[in-house]
């Protein structure tokens, strides 16, 4: 499906499949378009083009209050003059269930998150996360198609948050019920989901498991969002089934697993290594093996991993995790070394005009600050 | 004013301050005398025994007045007229004007700058005017109603006093909605509840007190109005003020301070009976 504001585009011909019971996750900076996508699930905005299907049925004209999906909302949109226990019974309220019915029903669902206590108490007399498991009741109660999450532990302090991962994930496995969710944190999506579908600009990047994603992303721009990415431009030399030979500068020749399609000789490509499959020498490693020479910027010790910054010749940034315990006497800041790698771990992916950063997520804030389209109506 | 609590400023001892202090105090204290003078000279006046026809001088003080304070018909007759009128242009003009408010902050329309713009007029418009062009209205038999003519009386003063009211109630919920978090009604749609359901179990109880302060600001506008009532009452219908205008070229009986006595204790109550209302509910809710 394709959403237009106007001129912008905020959803681009974004296609993908869930499958029932499915714990899946849109993820991608603001203003990528993944709440745009979920309220066109929801049924709060038409797709310009497209069209969405639950269990085979075009639901795209359908109004929310005809679908059988549920949201929970980023700020849970309870209602205020209700209790909770009028919260969670307002939908099979509204669609006209017996009473009996749904005094067993609300009782079962108060019980699943855990509330029960609290089922005269309205919503201001509540904390965060209590509120949270009320949204979440209300619209599970529904036992909807799909439920739909907008970021629902943006709001929740990062404790609370950690607890709550595991809590939804139970939650989904008790009840069996898809649940799509809108997150911008990539811990999170990793963490709690089967698939996750990486979005930016309007566009779905890759949809994959978590590991695939990480292991093998399909582009720079994700590998940069999820985790941290050391990346290396480079020329294509040879392609040859799933692995390419890339030049890196003056740095040597390697040959690295790759999943872009139609990549040519001559195509500029950006050779991507992750922070824990580096590793650092001191002195330059001998050929075949190629080593990137860098001096180290900084040292951060982060319990099981030392985070060892580093810049190279060519005034890349790049990061290595190495364990404490390894005997690198002379790593201090200043220092000359040569980031090395197996080839193995590596993955070719086509170079971009925009590069995702490498490094911290406040780095990664920076460049998205930059590239947010500033349209409104692009997120909520 | 006493210093301490809330205030934050109990630490200024300099002289200087003080003074400043006393001036601040007592032009507040001028400000509420020269603000509540008039209206204790009203129920001052329903306790005097007045010489003659006018309830004009002190005389003496009495409680005959308030011991029969339905003796003067008319007067009574024209507080229930202005009663009746303030009642039903009120529930209308509340509904009117809500939903008016409710298209207005809630949607974005064409026309809608314009609305808010139009909207003003009848609170800004000199209301001599409004008078003149409703009678005009209602009497000029081609301009909109067909080659019929209105009688003047209950009913055009209704249809005026909706007009205004409506205006007053847009402006004041329209100033409520602001803050109004429209996302519940897309949970509550997400939820299964059609758009009549919606407003009814939602939007609307949660907008009920900015309707009721609207509602009473129509009924007290309306109890109130003069200048327009003059002109479309017609020759037969008095309201409140109509009658006692009418009168004070006679006589003004101690009757009419005994009535508006009455009026003002009960808009007092009703005031801070709201207020304590509006404040326990916002309190359970949660909100602001």
């Amino acid at each position: 499906m394709t959403k237009r504001f106007g001129d912008f585009v905020a959803v681009d011909d974004a296609h993908f499949v869930i499958a029932r019971g499915e714990f899946f996750a849109m993820l991608g900076p603001s203003g990528c378009g993944k709440t745009t996508t979920l309220r066109m699930i929801a049924g709060f905005e038409r797709p310009t083009a497209g069209a969405i299907r639950l269990e085979g049925r075009d639901v795209s004209r359908v109004p929310p209050y005809r679908r059988d999906v549920n949201t929970v909302f980023q700020q849970y949109a309870l209602f205020p003059h209700l209790t909770v226990w009028d919260n969670v019974a307002f939908g099979l309220r509204a669609k006209r269930l017996p009473k009996g019915e749904i005094a067993v029903r609300v009782q079962q669902m108060l019980e699943i998150v855990r509330l029960t206590e609290l089922a005269n108490r309205r919503p201001a007399q509540l904390s965060g996360g209590q509120q949270q498991r009320v949204a979440l009741a209300r619209a599970l109660v529904n036992y909807p198609k799909a439920l739909l999450l907008d970021e629902p532990l943006a709001a929740l302090d990062l404790k609370l948050r950690q607890a709550m991962q595991l809590e939804l994930k139970r939650i989904q496995r008790e009840v069996g019920i898809t649940f799509i969710f809108v997150t911008h944190d990539q811990e999170e999506a990793l963490t709690m989901s089967d698939r996750i579908a990486v979005m930016s600009e309007g566009r779905v990047e890759q949809i994959g498991a978590p590991t695939e994603i990480y292991d093998s992303p399909a582009s720079v721009f994700v590998a940069g969002f999820i985790g941290q990415a050391n990346l290396f431009a480079g020329v294509v030399t040879r392609v040859g089934g799933d692995r390419a030979a890339v030049r890196l500068g003056t740095d040597g020749e390697l040959e690295a697993p790759t999943t872009t399609e139609g990549l040519k000789p001559g195509d500029a490509v950006a050779v991507m290594i992750r922070p824990e499959r580096a590793r650092l020498l001191t002195t330059e490693p001998a050929p075949p093996r190629v080593g990137v020479p860098g001096t180290v910027t900084d040292l951060t010790f982060q319990g099981p991993v030392l985070r060892v910054g580093m810049v190279t010749a060519a005034d890349e940034r790049v990061v290595a995790h190495v364990r404490p315990d390894e005997d690198l006497p002379l790593l201090r800041p200043g220092a000359r070394v040569w980031l090395t790698f197996e080839p193995d771990a590596a993955r070719v992916l086509r170079a971009r005009d925009r590069v995702a950063p490498v490094g911290d997520e406040r780095e990664i804030a920076e460049i998205e600050a930059l590239t947010v389209p500033r349209t409104a109506g692009g997120a909520r | 004013m006493r210093r301490g609590r809330g205030h934050g400023d109990g630490t200024v001892t300099s002289p200087a301050g003080r003074v400043g202090r006393v001036l601040v105090n007592l032009a507040a204290a001028g400000g509420l005398v020269y603000l509540f003078l008039p209206i204790f000279v009203i129920v001052l006046f329903s306790f005097n025994k007045p010489k003659g026809k006018f309830n004009a001088v002190w005389q003496e003080f009495t409680l005959e007045n308030w011991a029969d304070p339905f003796k003067n018909r008319p007067l009574v007759d024209a507080l229930y007229v202005s009663l009746r009128v303030a009642l039903i242009s009120m529930v209308v003009a509340t509904v009117l004007g809500t939903f008016v408010a409710l298209a207005l902050v809630r949607y974005r329309f064409r026309g809608g700058q314009i609305t808010n713009l139009l909207l003003v007029l009848p609170l800004t418009a000199p209301e001599i005017l409004l008078g003149a062009s409703l009678l005009t209205l209602f009497l000029e038999p081609h301009l909109v109603l067909a080659n019929r003519q209105f009688t003047l009386g209950f009913t055009t003063i209704v249809i005026a006093h909706i007009m205004f009211c409506v205006s007053y109630v847009a402006m004041t919920l329209k100033a409520r909605l602001r803050g109004f978090d429209w996302t519940l009604e897309d949970a509550a749609m997400d939820l299964g509840a059609g758009p009549i359901r919606t407003f009814l179990r939602v939007t609307l109880p949660l907008i009920t007190p900015g309707i009721l302060a609207a509602a009473l600001l129509s009924f007290a506008l309306s109890i109130d109005d003069f200048i327009i009532t003059y002109f479309v009452a017609g020759p037969d219908v008095k309201t409140f003020p109509l009658q006692i205008f009418g009168q004070s070229r006679t006589a003004t009986p101690p009757q009419i301070n005994v009535l508006a006595t009455m009026i003002l204790v009960g808009s007092v109550a009703v005031l801070a009976a709201g207020t304590w209302w509006g404040r326990r509910r916002a309190r359970r809710l949660g909100l602001r």
